[in-house]
């Protein structure tokens, strides 16, 4: 047809490739603005992430060391006023801190008067006579022994040894003798900052050089433990009852209205929630991991739910119909075919919504998980705290030395964080490849 | 809706309905969603070791009415059927009746093919395994691959079992879900226009295979193309706008059509 009378049909496309040509122009450049607007929003976020990361690891390191004084001690029971080590109502009342005092005037003999010797004693940390003591009950060998012993710094000095690296010393909280003092040790090579275990050991302390990380992150730990057992299985059988087997009618669209509305309730309500049903009404302990649980299972379910359902409906529904025409009940439909399919989207919910608890804090501030707790939690049901709590604590504490350990805690859960959802991703990739 | 039609449509079917071996018999099928009737008033048999093809312009209720006969409408919310449709007797919509052993007995490939996204020996063996047929690992090997080897798809994955069934051809993973819809010996076998996504090569292959299959099983198969249900099919159905215009012996149907509505689609006056 075309080759019998080419002529009107040739003369008509070269006016339409001159309009398209010049639209082409406009089109790319529109394409190109586009990918520009993409590149700067990433370009964006990066840049606010990696000043997010610099800030808190420069102002946040300094905790993972801390400033030692190393002390010669003479493990003597007549200085300890106890004359066995086997007994352990003598130990509780061991004069412990006898035995750095006399480490310390031995270091500094030149110390004299009370108010000298006290200030003396005040360069270490008063912990310090527990840790000797932890160490002689470790190792009774050492009764009558001397050793050098690197003993944890009082956090003031922490402060102004490390200070003077940073070539603006802050004096504040040290007197010109103890000043002396630490120039005298620093020549000797008696007073160095060293790897700071006890951050990663220790529960909170009053103390800040002998505050740690640990406790929280125990805390965190059993809390999150508890949050996912509850909240993945009955958010999970929840999704799947909605989207399998609930009949659609009024109530089950009520229910779905419910679900979609609590994603949006801000967190507190669920601490308020919390402290009704489970503190006031089922009486369960106050500032325990349980509680924290079951608080933070109430906020993560709606996520868990709403993605679970996503995950579920995004199975082909070919699927199904191959399964049931096959003559597969649809629980048996539901369980070899559509949860296995569905199950890393329901994990990608879950990963949002563990990280969304993990980072938790006023839920948590209403059902006494606030409190200043020392031990380290063993268990659900011992007194806890959990990391973005222990964060807030410590970054509304005045002393100086809290400051870096902020910083160090907020790197502790970023870390926590990461691994948590790496593990997830991991998992989730295991069970992608099952094609 | 069939009124406003010009063409009045009788309300009943010319042609040869019923059988005397009949496999599964349906009589005076009405078939709604919801408000919408979809069939009208179908009465039909099909016989034993049969292929009958149903064919008829799209949205006419094929489909409609081949999922009634393993009662795959019920997953479709306010689906209703009301009629007798019987298999050796027994009425499939009593209450009695559990779905779950019908659908053991009466299998379904679908349009598109659809393997489950797990290895070929899995879905060949899920049938199987969840009816409890197989009493050793041995037997399910077997049936698995006698199955396969119904399905001419043997030879060509007997090397790969293991590997994922979403992996073969269109026309490879088609023979797979007859393979897994026989592993379980259906007495029918309901096939919705299971050629529509496939080239013709592959198409060939199927069809083949319908062939060889119905010296074992009853067929059931709807298509869109008139020659695949000359060449593979016993008895053709008409179907038109939700009724059963004419039903006879294929080369009767293709070659003197008893009804105007049939001669108008066989020879392309509409469709
Ligand atoms: N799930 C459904 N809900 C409502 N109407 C449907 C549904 N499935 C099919 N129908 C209607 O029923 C009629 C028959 O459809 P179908 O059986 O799929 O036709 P065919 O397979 O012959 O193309 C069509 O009018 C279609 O719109
Ligand atoms: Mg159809």
């Amino acid at each position: 047809m075309t080759e019998s009378n080419p002529s009107p049909h040739r003369s008509a496309p070269v006016d339409h490739s001159a309009t398209i040509k010049a639209s082409l122009k406009r089109r790319y450049r529109a394409e190109r603005r586009f990918r520009w607007y993409g590149r700067a929003a990433i370009a964006f976020g990066l840049a606010a992430v990696l000043v997010l990361f610099v800030d808190i690891i420069s102002k946040g390191h300094g905790a993972f060391k801390t400033t030692h004084i190393a002390v010669p001690i003479h493990y003597d029971l007549d200085s300890l006023g106890i004359d066995s080590i086997n007994d352990n109502q003598q130990l509780a009342l061991a004069n412990w801190d006898a035995l750095f005092k006399s480490g310390m005037r031995q270091l500094l003999p030149e110390a004299s008067g009370r108010s000298q010797r006290r200030e003396l004693y005040r360069l270490i940390s008063n912990g310090a006579g527990y840790d000797l003591k932890d160490r002689l009950q470790a190792n009774p060998q050492l009764v009558g022994q001397r050793e050098r012993i690197w003993l944890l710094a009082d956090d003031d000095i922490d402060t102004y040894f490390k200070s003077l690296r940073d070539g603006e010393p802050y004096t504040a909280r040290v007197s010109d003798q103890q000043i002396a003092w630490i120039d005298q040790l620093y020549a000797s090579g008696d007073i160095a900052t060293r790897w700071n275990r006890n951050f990663f050991t220790r529960g909170d302390s009053r103390e800040p050089e002998q505050a740690g990380i640990w406790g929280a992150v125990m805390g965190s730990l059993f809390t999150l433990v508890i949050t996912f057992a509850l909240s993945f299985p009955i958010g999970v059988a929840a999704a799947i009852y909605l989207e399998e087997f609930a009949p659609r009618n009024r109530f089950t669209d009520f229910i779905e209205i419910n679900i979609n509305n609590l994603a949006a309730v801000p967190s507190i309500i669920f601490g308020l929630l919390g402290l009704a049903i489970f503190i006031n009404f089922f009486q369960v302990p106050r500032s325990i991991p349980l509680l924290g649980g079951l608080v933070l299972t109430l906020m993560t379910l709606p996520t868990i739910i709403i993605t679970s359902r996503a995950a579920i409906k995004a199975v082909p529904p070919s699927i199904r119909e191959a399964a049931l025409g096959m003559g597969a009940s649809k629980h048996q439909m539901v369980l070899h075919h559509v949860l296995p399919l569905a199950m890393p989207g329901m994990l990608t919910g879950a990963i949002i919504g563990m990280a969304q608890a993990l980072g938790e804090t006023a839920p948590l501030l209403m059902i006494g998980m606030v409190a200043f707790i020392v031990d380290i939690p063993g268990g659900f049901s011992d007194p806890a705290t959990v990391l973005p709590v222990q964060i807030f604590l410590w970054a509304d504490s005045p002393e100086r030395a809290f400051v870096e350990k902020t910083s160090a805690a907020i790197m502790v859960l970023l870390a926590f964080l990461i691994a948590m959802n790496t593990t997830a991703v991991w998992i989730r990739k295991r069970l992608e490849r099952r094609w | 809706m069939a009124n406003d039609n010009e063409r009045p449509i009788p309300g009943a079917s010319v042609g040869e309905q019923f059988q005397d071996n009949a496999r599964m018999s349906m009589r005076n099928v009405n078939i709604f969603y919801g408000e919408k009737q979809a069939i009208f008033d179908v009465s039909l048999d099909i016989g034993q070791n049969q292929v009958m093809a149903m064919i008829g312009p799209s949205g006419c209720g094929k489909s409609t009415f081949l999922r009634s006969l393993n009662r795959m409408n019920d997953t479709i919310e306010g689906c209703r059927v009301e009629g007798q449709i019987a298999m050796d007797g027994q009425n499939l919509y009593d209450e009695k009746l559990d779905v779950v052993e019908l659908r053991a007995r009466v299998g379904m490939v679908f349009q598109k093919p659809n393997p489950f996204p797990k290895s070929i020996y899995d879905n060949v063996a899920y049938g199987p395994k969840i009816h409890g047929l197989a009493e050793s690992r041995v037997d399910l090997d077997e049936m698995v691959e006698s199955s396969l080897r119904k399905a001419s798809l043997w030879n060509e994955v007997k090397d790969r079992l293991h590997q994922p069934g979403t992996g073969l051809s269109g026309g490879q993973q088609q023979r797979l879900c007859i393979a897994r819809a026989i592993a379980v010996n259906p007495e029918v076998i309901l096939m919705d226009e299971p050629c529509s996504a496939l080239d013709p090569i592959a198409t060939a292959k199927i069809e083949e295979l319908i062939e060889e299959l119905s010296e074992n099983f009853t067929i059931a198969i709807v298509t869109h193309s008139m020659q695949q249900a000359a060449r593979v099919s016993h008895r053709t159905a008409y179907f038109h706008l939700g009724r059963l215009i004419e039903v006879n012996p294929t080369e009767q149907v293709f070659t003197m059509p008893e009804h105007e509505l049939t001669e108008g689609y066989i020879t392309g006056r509409f469709g």
